[in-house]
């Protein structure tokens, strides 16, 4: 559909970078893309910013994902009501299945869109699997095709407020170095999920920024606690694909095999990193298994590869990799079935919001993630789309920037370098075994006192100025992103899904709730509200 | 991490300057690009895929630089090993259609 350009109010490449549109998408991971297609067709201006470049940003470029598709029919409700069993008491089987709907039909028109996937036996397109780096190409070429703006390499770092509502944001333009900044009718948050500084691919930009500037805006998140999720990978890479492992024998130093009895691979993995190295094996994977495995995963084989290992004969050393809320599901807090965070203007999609609707407190990881991303990306998109043309307004002289933590410093000798140390501190207090895989309230309760600290210093020191703003905002979004974590896994007192606590093992009738955090110097606490525990009433189309 | 831009490989466009997500490059006409900011990369391996001339090379050690040299790359066949994996071919998406995974999805 026909439609204007945004404005370039400058063409001039060192001068600051100013633009006008309908809809302002933060991120180019799936979420983004699908907001930013979607707002497009519904006739908007769309710019879509990513921290890094659309098409290789986030953690399903590098991946290869399953996603959660089901055709429409009674399969829909039976499916839905056994993942909803699965889910600690936390979801929403009706979001499930209206997922389920726009998802399916997202991946059928993404097909018709000339998306390569794979055809079966039968000759029919299967369309419940898609290859990261292919997909995410295809997602830029559908985005760019639709009119949407991208600026690659421009990350956001924060909201621009006018009267009560978000009206953009801006950021730093890395590779021309200049400020950059939107003003725009609405805004979406696509910014992916926090794994506190793992080292992980697809995990360099997701430190949370998006969770920092929804909560300066005044939302509040939910679910943080739920950040137990790790990833098996051959010890030292970056390979966090959990799928070959699906064919693993566990050996510790000794090569006495682990003890899988109680069924949960990651535990067992877990329980045997604490007491020395744990090393695999994919020799339950026959033949045709392997040829599959290389031929689909091929990512998974380049550490084997290039180190010279057959990891069907030969034993590897492995190790967990902190999966944060990438795998995990806490996020933005939404309020309406638009993606809306209850900040006029602002939305979030994929990863930056909350996924309890479609995974409770358990891992959304793979594909209920994966259609969570398209389908919420779509409903965003699309009330942002709404929003921008109803609630247009005048903005001039009103601009207010939202940001605080790593941009202001309270002191009058702000340290840009104080990043580093913040980094390396989320890293300790957010990723051990023993501390955030198995917790305790102690150990929560002294990593979040540590790290209240570095809240109170960074306050008074951190803070840089142009492409140093990246570095020290990053910082301040773990550490905020960390201190909501700890936080409301403080406040669970009992163990249930991806929060593990060894001193309240049983799940508590009490704690049958989500939990919300909101706040930034003043953490609060609360039980939420339970709506999403009424029994599913399935009106299939 | 990444650790080799080869010179005699690289055509000089500057597409891995852009396509790395984590900003690792720094480019300029003409010139072969330099891994100026070896400790962002996220060992996503993208740069290898996107690079038409299968100039880069990522090492699987994730946390530091092992100093693998282009003799035992080039030695080793590994330069364009991913791409060719995935059946991308001079920085081009090819392959998707070929991917068996969803073979291995309905053993889970």
């Amino acid at each position: 559909m026909p439609h204007t350009s945004p404005r370039r109010k400058s063409a001039d490449r060192t001068a600051p970078l100013t633009l006008e549109a309908d809809v302002l998408v933060l991120g180019g991971g799936p979420a983004g893309a699908w907001a930013a297609v979607t707002a497009a067709e519904n006739g908007r201006r769309v710019v879509l910013a990513d921290k890094g470049y659309f098409g290789t940003s986030g953690a399903t470029a590098p991946s290869n994902t399953g996603t959660w598709c089901v055709p429409p029919g009674e399969a829909r409700a039976a499916q839905v009501e056994r993942r909803a069993a699965r889910a600690f008491g936390l979801a929403d089987p009706h979001v499930m299945l209206r997922m389920l709907d726009t998802a399916h039909e997202a991946l059928r028109m993404l097909g018709n869109d000339g998306y390569p996937f794979p055809r079966q036996s039968d000759g029919e397109l299967y369309i419940a699997n898609l290859r990261g780096p292919d997909y995410m190409r295809h997602m830029r070429r559908l985005a760019l095709k639709r009119g949407v703006i991208v600026l690659d390499h421009h990350p956001a770092l924060e909201l621009l407020g006018a009267d009560d509502a978000i009206v953009g944001a801006a950021g730093w333009d890395r590779q021309q170095n200049r400020p950059w900044q939107v003003t725009a009718g609405a805004v979406v948050l696509a910014t992916g999920g926090c794994a506190f500084g793992e080292r992980m691919l697809g995990a360099t930009g997701l430190t949370g920024d998006g969770y920092l500037m929804a909560a300066e805006a005044g939302a509040s998140l939910s679910g943080m606690e739920f950040c137990g999720q790790y990833g098996v990978a051959p010890a030292g890479s970056s390979l966090n694909k959990g799928l070959p492992y699906r064919w693993a024998s566990f050996f510790d130093v000794d090569g006495k095999p682990l003890d899988m009895s109680a069924g949960d691979r990651h535990v067992a993995v877990a329980k045997g990193l604490l007491r020395g190295p744990v090393f695999a094996r994919l020799d339950k994977a026959g033949p045709e298994i392997q040829d599959w495995l290389r031929r689909g995963q091929p990512n998974c084989f380049l550490p084997f590869d290039r180190i010279g290992v057959d990891p069907f004969t030969q034993r590897f050393e492995i190790t967990l990799r902190g999966e944060g809320t990438v795998r995990g599901v806490g996020g933005i807090r939404l309020l309406d079935e638009g993606g809306w965070t209850g900040i006029p203007g602002l939305y979030a999609a994929g990863d930056a919001a909350s996924r309890e609707d479609i995974a409770g407190a358990a891992s959304g990881g793979g594909g209920p993630n994966a259609s969570w991303a398209i389908a919420s990306g779509r409903w965003a998109g699309a009330a942002a789309a709404r929003t921008a043309v109803s609630s247009k307004r005048d903005v001039t002289g009103k601009l207010r920037r939202l940001g605080g933590i790593g941009l202001v410093a309270r002191s009058a000798r702000p340290e840009a370098e104080a990043s580093t140390d913040v980094v390396a501190a989320v890293r300790k207090e957010m990723l051990a075994i023993d501390g955030n895989f198995f917790r305790t309230g102690p150990k929560l309760r002294r990593s979040l006192t540590r790290l209240d600290g570095l809240w109170r210093d960074a306050q008074a020191t951190l803070a840089g100025e142009g492409a140093a703003a990246i570095r020290t905002r990053e910082a301040g979004a773990l550490l905020a992103s960390s201190r909501w974590a700890l936080a409301s896994a403080v406040f669970r007192n009992e163990s249930r899904g991806l929060h593990r606590r060894s001193d309240a093992p049983e799940s508590d009738p009490h704690f049958a709730h989500r939990i919300r955090t909101f706040g930034l110097d003043e953490i609060g606490v609360a039980l939420d509200r339970a709506s999403y525990a009424s029994p599913l009433r399935v009106a299939q189309s | 991490m990444i650790e080799v831009v080869s010179a005699t490989r690289c055509i000089a466009c500057d597409i891995c300057v852009k396509a790395c997500p984590a900003n690792v490059f720094d480019g300029g006409p003409g010139r072969v690009p330099v891994i100026a900011r070896q400790q962002d990369c996220q060992t996503c391996f993208l740069c290898e895929i996107y690079c038409p001339a299968d100039a880069l090379f990522v090492d699987p050690n994730a946390e530091r630089p092992t100093g693998i040299d282009e003799a035992e790359i080039t030695a080793r066949g590994l330069f364009g090993s991913y791409a060719r994996a995935l059946g991308w071919k001079r920085g081009k998406a090819a392959g998707a259609e070929n991917d068996p995974t969803f073979e291995l999805r309905a053993f889970l």
